[in-house]
């Protein structure tokens, strides 16, 4: 949402309408964002029910999907985001202590 | 659907259950018409059974023949491959999918990209089939194999909510849908799919007996419709899958009068109608080299002269060997093959499993269209199948020639001296068959000859004698019956018979003679004797004649006398 080119996190959320589970995964993704990422990084937001063809190209099955984009590898995440702890080591923000 | 609907009610005068054609052949006939209309159909089976390739089938037959577009979404394959896999089966899914008619859509879930942070649903993936259906206004969805999900996600629990939900909102949508799954332990699903599509469940099953493999059909449960229970072998083939119903339908076939004749002049006079009945089975059985295959190769000549097509099976000769040794005998059946009248299709028996034997008669019976088929012979295929898997076989196949008339030649190879399993084959056929010709050596006198005799030939007259038969380069000739003072006699037997007759007979002709020449002599005698008699007689009537003169002389010359005394008398007077 911040700094629509260059960022150097780019971030995309699938959503389906503004469910209870979607609008508290977007304020998870942005607090951890703004706490870890700050400045660096952008939010798409995808609402699937108005484009419902976007959903292949990522191949989305569960909503709400956080995909980042970038950097490479693309990681996905499922879930209303409301594991802090999972998000950050799914997006490799946090080094991985509790992944190992 | 519903004008669909009521004419089939109005068909079977009560309310038939909506269903959607698969379009498989033969898979229709078992479900009475296909899947249940609108709602999910649970397909599962081990690995390799066929599941996709069912699914795929049943999507594409019903957009190119029943115009009801379908969406594949592929959990497992992608697209390309998919469209790969059924381009060999002659589906061309590219074209189908330009054309608006089928989409495939590959859901990759990959465990290692996904990680999961708290609730989730699965919307996205309603969201993608929702779109796909309305895309194309998709009457058919195929989910193959959803259980990947299983795989990919841990929350089971989500999963199995949401899959529950997602039939239940297949069913709102009132789409028709296949759902594959892998077989489990004990249960007919890894996952227990079967707890939510409950609506018609087939299970596919391969199986290696006797390193043949069979592939078989069974429809579990199928709500609110009657079906077919049993296993049903079905194939996959270059032609996608087709299912065989083990026995076809009922036996109301119609039946013709007309009489085909069988090729061999002394044989058609054994059958008081001069022939088979046309559309009728016949069975040749036989031991070996009884000339069950020439007499198989002289009735197909003859429907070549005629006109007609005729399909020859040989499972043990290759067709240039058969054409040469049928020329040896004067039957010309090249000139049919190249006319386009008889074509002769030869494969070892163990090449295929039974069932597949069967689906190549069936498909080369539809392709060809031949009025006379010939399968020479068919014990050979014993030796692929046990003995309720040929017997099955065997049942269908003459079902299925009965139902399109055509007149069927079998030949069997028994065994004369012990009684196995070849035996079998006529045991289970013999009851099938119309007409039943053994022909069989019979050993006498250090030598061995053939004999041909009918053992039952329905609806129809037939000679109880047991003809012998000869074969030399004109061909098969009937000989006619020779009766000796022990019965019937064969080969030399019967050619010393037929010596000893002419020399019989020219010894009667000799005694004949002799008599002749004897009465002749005795007539001879007997007139020389007449002879003498009546010289005898005559020189009697002679003596008696010379007597009778003498004494009339004497008579006179006393009455001469007398007068002379009398006149001397009256002189001296």
């Amino acid at each position: 949402m911040v700094k629509k080119q260059e960022a150097e996190w780019q971030l995309r959320l699938y959503i389906a309408g503004q469910t209870p589970k979607s609008i508290k995964a977007l304020s998870n993704i942005k607090k951890y964002a703004e706490d870890n990422l700050a400045g660096k990084y952008s939010i798409e937001i995808i609402d699937l029910l108005k484009n419902p063809q976007l959903a292949e190209g990522d191949q989305i099955l569960a909503v709400p999907t956080l995909v980042r984009k970038f950097p490479e590898p693309i990681r996905k995440i499922i879930g209303d985001l409301s594991n802090e702890e999972k998000v950050l080591v799914g997006l490799n923000i946090k080094p991985l202590k509790a992944k190992v | 659907m519903k004008s669909k609907k009521s004419d089939l009610s109005l068909k079977n005068d009560h309310f038939t259950f909506p269903k959607t054609p698969t379009g498989i052949d033969g898979l229709d006939e078992i479900t009475n018409g296909g899947f249940p209309k609108g709602r999910p159909t649970l397909i599962c089976g081990s690995a390799g059974c066929g599941k996709t390739l069912l699914a795929m089938q049943f999507l594409i037959k019903g957009a190119i023949e029943y115009k009801e577009p379908g969406v594949f979404m592929s959990f497992e394959e992608s697209s390309k491959e998919l469209m790969l896999n059924v381009k060999s089966l002659g589906f061309d899914v590219e074209k189908l999918s330009k054309d608006k008619k089928i989409v495939i859509d590959h859901v990759r879930v990959e465990r290692s990209e996904i990680e999961e942070a708290g609730e989730y649903d699965l919307d996205g993936l309603f969201i993608r089939l929702g779109h796909a259906i309305d895309s194309i206004k998709a009457k058919r969805v195929v989910l193959d194999t959803i259980e990947s999900l299983f795989s990919g996600l841990d929350n089971t629990a989500i999963l199995r909510a949401e899959l529950r939900r997602l039939f239940h909102w297949l069913k709102d949508k009132g789409v028709t849908a296949v759902i594959t799954g892998e077989r489990g332990e004990g249960t007919l699903t890894r996952q227990g799919l079967e707890e939510y599509v409950s609506d018609c469940v087939i299970l596919l099953d391969h199986r290696v007996i006797d390193q043949v493999s069979t592939r078989r059909l069974r429809i579990v449960k199928y709500r609110g419709s009657t079906h077919g229970t049993n296993e049903y072998p079905f194939l996959i083939d270059e032609e996608g899958i087709s299912v065989l119903p083990i026995t076809s339908l009922k036996l109301n076939n119609k039946v013709s009068s007309e009489i085909v004749s069988t090729g061999v002049k002394g044989l058609d006079e054994m059958f008081f109608g001069k022939g088979f009945y046309k559309g009728s089975n016949i069975l040749i059985s036989g031991t070996a080299g009884t000339a069950k295959t020439t007499l198989a190769a002289y009735f197909a000549n003859e429907q070549c002269t005629k006109k007609e097509r005729v399909l020859y099976f040989a499972f043990e000769e290759s067709p240039h060997q058969l054409i040469r040794n049928m020329r040896s005998i004067g039957i010309d059946l090249e000139k049919h093959v190249k006319s386009g009248l008889l074509q002769i299709h030869s494969s070892r028996p163990s090449l295929n499993g039974l069932e597949l034997h069967l689906l190549t008669l069936r498909k080369l019976i539809r392709e060809f269209n031949p009025s006379a088929v010939v399968i020479d012979p068919i014990s050979n295929l014993i030796s692929v199948g046990n003995d309720n898997e040929v017997k099955s076989m065997l049942v269908r196949l003459i079902d299925l020639l009965k139902v399109n008339n055509i007149t069927a030649l079998l030949t069997s190879l028994s065994q004369q001296t012990e009684k196995k399993v070849n035996e079998m084959v006529e045991d289970s056929v013999s009851s099938l068959v119309d007409t039943w010709i053994t022909v069989r050596d019979m050993e006498g006198i250090g030598e061995r000859n053939r004999g041909i005799y009918i053992i039952k030939a329905r609806g129809m007259g037939h000679s109880n004698q047991v003809r012998e038969f000869v074969i030399n380069s004109q061909g098969i000739e009937l000989l006619d019956v020779e009766l000796g003072p022990n019965g019937i006699l064969t080969g030399s037997a019967r050619k010393s018979n037929a010596l000893n007759k002419k020399v019989s007979a020219f010894k009667l002709q000799n005694e004949l003679d002799q008599k002749d020449r004897e009465i002749a002599r005795k007539r001879k005698v007997l007139e020389a004797n007449i002879e003498a008699l009546r010289n005898e007689f005559e020189s009697v009537e002679d003596e008696l004649n010379r007597l009778k003169t003498i004494e009339s002389l004497q008579n006179k010359l006393v009455h001469e006398q007398k007068e002379g005394n009398t006149v001397n008398k009256k002189n001296k007077k």
